[in-house]
């Protein structure tokens, strides 16, 4: 079980208030991404569901039962650290027997689930090492092993790749997506990456100076982002905004459209000069100069796209891929 | 960044340190500060169980108008001064040199501390007999050697030969603390300023010693702590003699010698006095430091 | 990379490195040497620097003349006891300091420092009085009480940085673990930081041990340690150097083994914890 439901909590470091009045329910065995830029507060968000913070008001419940005033230890909660925080003076073994340990269960059981957990991490040949002689992916599966025997109410992981290379990153994240369909256990993750929140997440928090900007699935974040913030935040390359003339005809103040819902058309109602070309090889993104609309287009274009620099052309944009906002940033329709 | 449970912790694990230190510090800071405004020669019959007599602020007036205060306030800010900058000249000057590449630099490290290990009463006696004794002391049968007359080291240049005592047990300190920052140092900025055409001396002044600032720093503040209560090195070499007289151990004599508990107390307080203005001054300059 | 350098180069620093460590060392160096000479030997001039029949004759004397062992054990039970206690009390303070700083933590860090700034001549008298009327004076327990608030300020110090150096967030991965604050100081952050541990307390012995004010000015006889017994070579009859070298190596020697032997640690605790 791991219903966390969040009622009206505030946080305030001095004057500063870091996180206004916010709500939010988290589900169940939901997995939730927590995703802002750095300073937004989903990790201060994250360490009031742990415990290591205060709330300055507010009330946070695990499975229905207020948690505001329980220290860490006694929330059911584990948690996975940016630094994977690993005990660097114990062996592999007693860093993910620690907990266990600190609950008072009998050595049989300790041992039992150590090993089980090491399996299914892959660990078992290294349980007797120390931390210092681990490579960062086994690092990070150490942290989570040390997560899971505890079989907790719910997992907090906080920005847990952010140290790991591009490639270990992509396994990681497919490991942690498993493991959540294996446990079906609640968790929040919180990233400043929106590829992992839209990879992983069953429901996405966008936050923005402590302020929830959308909540939902990624899908609909990416579908219908409510305002200016998300839309530019979800997605990437980032959605290219237009504002004046053109975004007036379709009744906004500023319209939005992704790279990938351009068309190169010759008959196409926009006219650039193409920049720099990113060829990725499945796919191209133009930097188009020049259109009057925007300093910069991007465009996504096939991969094998014969454009070249400085070459003029034509484009469209998909209409009915066509965000439009209000002076307020708010979405309109 | 924590939670109200763990500042209540930190307050009640971090008591007993604050109330021990608070406790030695004011008991026996107000039982001086009394003492210092009462008449009390226990050798003459005074004792706090008939009562002292209160003579206001005469032990304070008597104790400053001595003849012996002023040389030994200036005794004591010479011997601190002296120790402090031979030990940071030389202390640089060392750590410069055992930052070089050389054979056997686990070795000559350890010699180099060893005299720190030495206890005040042992290097001092041993400096006060083998040493500098006019008649049979090493450096006598050096002078002898060369053909020059032996010098009574600790009567005729007692004060120097005290700081050079001293030097000699805390330049380890301050060579260590100033090899460790060198050896902080981040070689690429050398070899930057090396490219833009500073010359050796140039590259100290301008990279190594504003590096250095904050050891410096440090051996100052420590070594003053220590410095301003020296005690063993005089008692066991001069016994505060020819010009040796420290503010410290003027204060002992009329403690220990004279028995004169308030007058001892007087000064005592006038001790703490310029104890306390060293103290502020020098942690200005630290906390500053201390805040990197 | 570290630049070569020319073999020339190396021999000059080498030999001036050698020299200075020599010249520093000498005086350390000459007191063990007559210590194994006759009296006769040792104000021979010119001055014998190998060549002599070595005796140990003079540390029979000594031990004789005044009990070695005695002073030995007191020296032991004082520098050890005094910082064992320091430590003790010295470690949740600096835990507290460390992970939970508050505006004030800076203030009272050097507040504690300042503390030792305190002449101690200024007090000696009234710590007399205490110690007189509480049965104190000439007992080891006073002579460790007093040290160990001598020390504390140097011990919160030393540990504070050494803590400081530990990612709080490994302390509250132990939180989350279920850890309480016992849990957390003795099993996560205590075995992190022995190698702290260890320089501080190697550093407070050291200075415990040749501590020389209290230790000559509170004890007489029963509890005199190591600075008493050699302070007792300065009167007179302490012209006779063999034997004074023979009681000051006798002195020194237990600190500079354990110098030695723990050359690491002691040289991170020289340094106070003050400079990485």
């Amino acid at each position: 079980m791991g219903r966390i439901a969040l009622n009206g909590v505030t946080k305030s470091f001095g004057v500063t208030e870091v996180i206004p009045p916010l709500d939010l329910v988290i589900e169940d065995g939901e997995f939730t991404v927590f995703v802002g830029p750095s300073g937004c507060g989903k990790s201060t968000l994250l360490r009031l569901i742990a415990g290591l913070e205060d709330t300055t008001s507010g009330r946070i419940e695990i499975d229905g039962v207020d948690a505001t005033g329980t220290p860490p230890a006694k929330r059911g909660l584990a948690m996975v650290f940016q630094s994977y925080a690993l005990y660097p003076h114990m062996s592999v073994r007693r860093n993910i027997a620690f907990p266990l340990r600190m609950a008072g269960l009998d050595r049989a059981e300790i041992d039992r689930r150590v090993t089980e957990a090491a399996s299914a991490l892959n660990l078992t040949d290294h349980l007797d090492r120390r931390p210092g002689q681990l490579s960062g992916g086994q690092r990070q599966r150490v942290a989570i092993g040390r997560a899971i025997v505890r079989e907790p109410a719910a997992f907090l992981f906080d920005e847990p790749l952010s140290n790991l290379d591009a490639a270990l990153r992509v396994g990681m994240r497919i490991e942690i997506s498993e493991l959540h369909g294996r446990l079906a256990t609640t968790m929040i993750y919180v990233t400043h990456d929106q590829v992992e929140a839209m990879t992983m997440a069953d429901r996405i928090v966008v936050l923005r100076a402590g302020l929830i900007e959308q909540v939902g699935s990624p899908l609909e974040l990416y579908r219908e982002p409510r305002n200016l913030f998300v839309a530019g935040f979800i997605g990437s390359p980032r959605m290219n905004f237009i504002d004046g003339a053109s975004a007036r005809e379709h009744g906004a103040a500023t319209i939005g459209v992704r790279p990938e819902h351009i068309e190169i058309d010759p008959d196409g109602p926009w006219e650039g000069r193409i920049g720099i070309g990113e060829h990725l090889g499945s796919d191209t993104f133009l930097r188009v100069h020049d259109t009057g609309l925007a300093d910069t287009l991007t465009v996504r274009a096939g991969g094998e796209v014969g454009l070249k620099t400085g070459a003029r052309a034509r484009f469209r944009p998909m209409p009915d891929k066509i965000h439009r906002f209000d002076e307020g940033g708010a979405r309109i329709g | 960044m924590a939670t109200k449970s763990s500042r209540s912790a930190a307050r009640v694990m971090l008591a007993p340190a604050v109330i021990l230190l608070l406790g030695w510090m004011l008991v026996p800071l107000t039982m001086t500060l009394f003492f210092s405004f009462k008449k009390y020669l226990p050798l003459r019959g005074d004792s706090l169980e008939r009562g002292l007599d209160w003579v206001g602020f005469a032990n304070y007036a008597r104790f400053i108008s001595s003849s012996s205060f002023w040389p030994s306030v200036q005794t004591t800010l010479v011997m601190v001064g002296c120790v402090l900058a031979v030990t940071v000249v030389l202390g640089i000057l060392l750590a410069l040199l055992l930052d070089q590449p050389f054979w056997g630099r686990g070795v000559v490290r350890i010699l180099v501390i060893a005299p720190f290990f030495v206890m005040p009463t042992v290097s001092a006696l041993v400096w006060k007999n083998m040493f500098m004794d006019p008649v049979n002391g090493l450096l006598a049968h050096l002078w002898r050697f060369f053909g020059a007359e032996p010098v009574s080291w600790l009567s005729d240049a007692s004060l120097a030969s005290v700081i050079m005592i001293v030097s000699w047990q805390w330049l380890p300190f301050a060579t260590l603390i100033l090899l460790t920052a060198i050896q902080s140092l981040d070689s690429e900025q050398l070899e930057a300023a090396e490219m833009d055409g500073a010359p050796a001396l140039g590259r100290f002044a301008h990279i190594i010693l504003p590096h250095l600032g904050r050891a410096i720093t440090i051996v100052i503040l420590i070594q003053t702590i220590f410095l301003l209560s020296i005690f063993a090195e005089i008692f066991v070499t001069t016994g505060g003699a020819f010009g040796t007289r420290t503010l410290t151990y003027l204060i002992f004599q009329r403690v220990v010698d004279s028995q004169n508990i308030g007058l001892g107390s007087a000064g005592g307080v006038y001790a703490i006095i310029l104890a306390n203005i060293v103290a502020i001054f020098l942690m200005r300059i630290v906390g500053k430091n201390l805040d990197r | 990379m570290a630049r070569s350098i020319t073999p020339r180069r190396k021999i000059l620093t080498t030999a001036a490195a050698w020299a200075v460590g020599i010249l520093i060392f000498f005086p350390i160096y000459w007191t063990i040497l007559t210590s194994f000479k006759t009296e006769a030997q040792a104000i021979n001039d010119p001055p014998l620097f190998l060549f002599f029949d070595w005796t140990l004759e003079n540390y029979s004397v000594v031990q004789e003349r005044s009990d070695y062992m005695r002073f030995l054990w007191n020296s032991l039970i004082v520098a050890g006891g005094s910082t064992l206690l320091g430590i003790l009390v010295a470690v949740p303070a600096a835990w507290s300091m460390a992970f939970v700083p508050s505006r004030r933590t800076k203030d009272v860090l050097l507040w504690m420092l300042s503390t030792k700034m305190l002449p101690a001549v200024g007090v000696l008298y009234p710590i007399s009085l205490i110690f007189v009327r509480f049965g104190l004076l000439d007992t080891r327990a006073g002579l460790i009480a007093v040290l160990m608030l001598v020390n504390l300020p140097i011990i919160v110090w030393m540990l504070y940085t050494y803590f400081k150096e530990i990612p709080g967030e490994i302390l509250e991965a132990a939180r989350m673990d279920g850890a309480g604050l016992k849990e957390e100081i003795l099993h996560v952050l205590t075995p992190m930081a022995v190698p702290g541990i260890a320089s501080t307390i190697l550093l407070n012995v050291i200075l415990a041990w040749n501590e020389a004010f209290w230790t000559l000015n509170l004890t007489a006889a029963k509890a005199a340690p190591l600075t008493a017994f050699i302070a007792s070579y300065s009167s007179p009859e302490g012209l006779f150097f063999a034997k004074l070298s023979a009681a000051s190596t006798m002195a020194i020697a237990p600190i500079l083994i354990l110098g030695w032997f723990s050359q690491k640690q002691l040289v991170r605790g020289l340094t106070f914890g003050a400079v990485k």
